[in-house]
């Protein structure tokens, strides 16, 4: 009933700013209904036989008029700033991943020295054994992937969006990011992942048959399971996977121990 | 002697089927259009079911079973065909209602009816080229039918790209000939609203009886006028849009295509810039019916006349440099983003003004809830919904959240589905009186109004929920954390569509009841000159033209 929760600055911004808007609009609601249940039960027939002839009153038109505008203000205030936040990176980004969308799986390119690049598909009921992904609460169905963009905690990532035959749309609901994915051009946008985690999104533009079937899943790591992961992926995607999935594991049971 | 007595206006009423086919009179032509709407409705109504069928449960219910059914192919086929039909689904789905039901409901079928009445004008300013506006319908309307079965993508029936028929998915992405049929379609009906346009613009200035000015004009006929200008300042550039797709499509034109030095998101400015227009074309007749209708049964005469009319003005001119709203995540700059905020935000002032002006107009009055007032006052608070959702999404950085998920969907049907729809029918039980001259069962009536309350309701408010969540639209399957509330919607459509027997149901109840309504069912509320007219009004009205004071 809510958005999901926040995993970066930019959506716990935006999570307030509806909570916020959330203050005007639903007294605003009801406040309509009040006057429309008011007005049908004071002035029903039976109750005000003469109707009134008033149909002009200068003073309650400047109100209804200037009161709105007032209202917009406010709103507009932390909208502007919240807009404004979400294309000034806050730091500069220290790595840059380009993201095509194809139909209908995704390209990803580790623009660093010596690039890294693989596609990420929808991961098939029949993989999921041979990936070690049978957990359904971790890999839910149409969500999980059989390669997972991996990125440092607490590190702004530049994020390159295109397509390569028709629109898609890249979106990260936890991040606050949606950028659409257009053959011919390459928009940009960033996020700074506060949380470690695995985190889902999906094609959000309609892309023919399979739209619903290209998630994008990004797992947020601590600086030391990146590095080693890099290293790896470059020689060996699937097995700097599935070393990654381990330490992860890893760390969990360690920490529920030290509970 | 005899013979010289019948003699009157009625005798030139053509008999049969030259009545239909050749009209020029604005009521029968009027008449046509609503049972157009009312099958076109019945059909978009039927898709929108079989998506919520779809849609109850994760996992892909029908649609497979669908497309064996209708395109004869099984197994992975049947599966991938079925994905490719939801999407046809959706798309014929938002045409056929905003093309074919809702316009031809409120313009061509209620404007068409009552303008020229309410003017005191005999009939429409070009009653041929009304009749062609008409005919021009049907055949828009089997062209986009006709999409349905022949191939759009590989393995696809169907234009498949959304109503927005975004490039390069209605270009390249989809190179068999239903996008085509389905251009023709749009080319077709949108030259039926053109001329239909010129037409309201030449009878509402050049026709209204003597002594009313355009500051007495009734606010329906003013509601008409502002959307006749809508209609006829965007509609051309869609139908540019469409034919560079057209080019696109089959010329070796590449206005859209990247690899000949064109770019796609220009077709998203010129849709959007006939597309937001279009959606005020679709709701502000139903503002001017509610006008009346509140009036009406609360027997007071409008409040802020003038300043409803001028808050439509204002709403159909703002309405015209708003369209980048709708695209926000294509990669526009910060500081286009950050224009298409404020003057997106700049129409809820309008828009209050009528809110609050329509509550002022119950104030005081002495109220009585016959139907039509049910569904007026369903209006109101159900628009007002839509509404404050729609200042939700004019901020840019809300809407990077809430784009192109289920919140959006939500909005639009509220303004929409619960908006002018709840406009037409209101619009349908306050006239229907005086089109048919019989009065309808007002439980029936009644009955029609709490089913469908409830069931839109149910149907859409439970989708903000799986916006907010994430769920985005136009999706044949989501995860399962999406399920619950996608149930409660599916609940929804079908109490809804259960609402529309019973309308149906009311209409032959009171065709073959034959209750007599009289000229006036509605008392001295009902001010406008349609009201001293007798029920049906005679065939051809105003021979005599009335005097305004």
């Amino acid at each position: 009933m809510t958005f999901q929760p926040a995993a970066t600055g930019i959506m716990e911004m935006i999570t307030w700013f509806e909570h916020y808007t959330l203050w005007f609009i639903v007294p605003i609601t009801l406040l309509v209904l009040v006057l429309l249940a008011y007005c049908i039960f004071r002035f029903r027939e039976s109750a005000n036989p003469t109707p009134s002839r008033t149909s002009h009153n200068t003073i309650i038109e400047v109100i209804w008029t200037i009161g709105p505008v007032v209202i917009l203000l406010f709103l507009a205030v932390p909208s502007f700033q919240l807009l404004t936040a979400q294309y000034t990176p806050v730091d500069e980004p220290g790595l840059t991943i380009k993201a095509t969308g194809n139909q209908w799986n995704w390209d990803y390119e580790y623009q660093i020295e010596d690039p890294l690049s693989f596609n990420a598909a929808m991961l098939t009921d029949a993989d999921r054994a041979g990936a070690g992904k049978e957990d359904r609460a971790v890999y839910p169905r149409l969500l999980a992937v059989d390669n997972e963009v991996v990125v440092p905690v607490g590190e702004t990532v530049r994020v390159l969006v295109t397509a390569s035959d028709v629109i898609h749309a890249f979106a990260m609901p936890a991040f606050g990011v949606k950028v659409d994915a257009v053959p011919g051009r390459i928009n940009e946008t960033w996020f700074k992942a506060e949380k470690e985690g695995l985190y889902y999104g999906q094609c959000s533009e309609l892309c023919g048959k399979d739209h619903a079937y290209m998630p994008i899943a990004i797992r947020v790591v601590n600086e030391g399971q990146y590095t080693t992961w890099l290293a790896a992926a470059k020689t060996d995607l699937p097995g700097a996977n599935r070393a990654l999935m381990a330490a992860i594991d890893n760390n969990t049971k360690v920490a529920v121990a030290g509970n | 002697m005899a013979g010289a007595a019948v003699h009157d206006h009625d005798d030139h009423k053509p008999k049969g089927w030259v009545r239909w086919v050749y009209s020029t009179n604005h009521k029968d032509i009027g008449t046509l259009y609503l049972i157009f709407a009312i099958i076109a409705g019945i059909l978009g109504g039927f898709l929108s079911v079989m998506m919520r069928w779809e849609l109850a449960e994760p996992g892909i219910q029908i649609f497979h079973g669908l497309a064996s059914m209708v395109y004869g192919v099984d197994g992975d086929a049947a599966i991938d065909a079925g994905k490719s039909m939801f999407n046809a689904f959706t798309t014929a789905h938002g045409l056929v209602m905003i093309f074919f039901m809702v316009m031809p409901a409120l313009i061509g079928g209620f404007a068409n009816w009552m303008v020229p009445i309410m003017i005191g004008a005999p009939d429409m300013a070009f009653p041929r080229m009304n009749n062609i506006s008409f005919w021009l319908l049907p055949p828009a309307f089997i062209l986009l039918i006709l999409s349905a079965f022949v191939p759009s993508a590989p393995g696809a029936h169907g234009v498949g790209g959304g109503w927005t028929i975004y490039p390069p998915m209605s270009t390249s992405g989809q190179p068999g000939p239903a996008m085509d049929l389905a251009i023709l379609s749009l080319h077709i009906a949108g030259a039926s609203s053109i001329l239909g346009a010129i037409n309201f613009i030449t009878t509402i200035f050049n026709m209204r009886a003597p002594g009313m000015t355009l500051h007495k004009m009734p606010l329906f006929a003013w509601s008409v006028l502002i959307t006749a200008f809508l209609l006829l300042l965007s509609l051309p550039v869609l139908a540019g849009g469409i034919t560079m797709l057209l080019t696109d499509r089959n010329f070796g034109t590449t206005f859209f295509a990247p690899e000949g030095g064109g770019d796609p998101i220009l077709f998203q400015h010129l849709f959007w810039f006939f597309g937001h227009p279009e959606v005020y074309i679709l709701i502000l007749p139903g503002f001017g019916i509610v006008s009346h209708i509140v009036s009406t049964f609360s027997r007071k005469p409008v409040f802020g006349y003038l300043g409803m009319a001028y808050a439509m003005v204002a709403i159909g001119a703002v309405g015209f440099v708003v369209w980048a709203h709708h695209m926000y995540t294509t990669g526009l700059s910060l500081n286009t983003q950050r224009y298409f905020v404020f003057a997106t935000m700049v129409i809820a002032v309008p828009t209050g003004v009528k809110i609050f002006s329509w509550i002022a107009t119950m104030w005081g009055g002495s109220i009585s809830m016959r139907t039509p007032m049910l569904w007026a006052i369903g209006f109101i608070f159900l628009f007002t919904v839509g509404g404050v959702t729609g200042v939700q999404l004019a901020n840019a950085g809300l809407d990077r959240a809430l784009h192109d998920t289920y919140y959006v969907v939500a909005h639009f049907h509220y303004v929409l589905s619960l908006g002018a729809v709840f406009a037409i029918f209101a619009a349908w039980y306050y006239w229907f009186p005086k089109m048919t001259g019989y009065m309808y069962s007002s439980l029936i009536a009644r009955a029609h109004f709490w089913v469908t309350f409830v069931g839109v309701n149910l149907v859409f408010f439970p989708q903000h929920f799986l916006g907010l969540a994430g769920m985005p639209r136009r999706y044949i399957d989501y995860p399962d954390a999406f399920a619950g509330w996608n149930m409660v919607s599916s609940y929804g459509s079908y109490i809804s569509a259960f609402g529309v027997l019973i309308f149906l149901f009311g209409v032959f109840e009171a065709f073959s009841k034959k209750r007599i309504a009289g000229a006036n069912p509605w008392g001295e509320g009902a001010t406008t000159l349609e009201w001293q007219l007798s029920s049906p009004p005679p065939y051809h009205q105003w021979e005599q033209l009335p005097k305004i004071k």
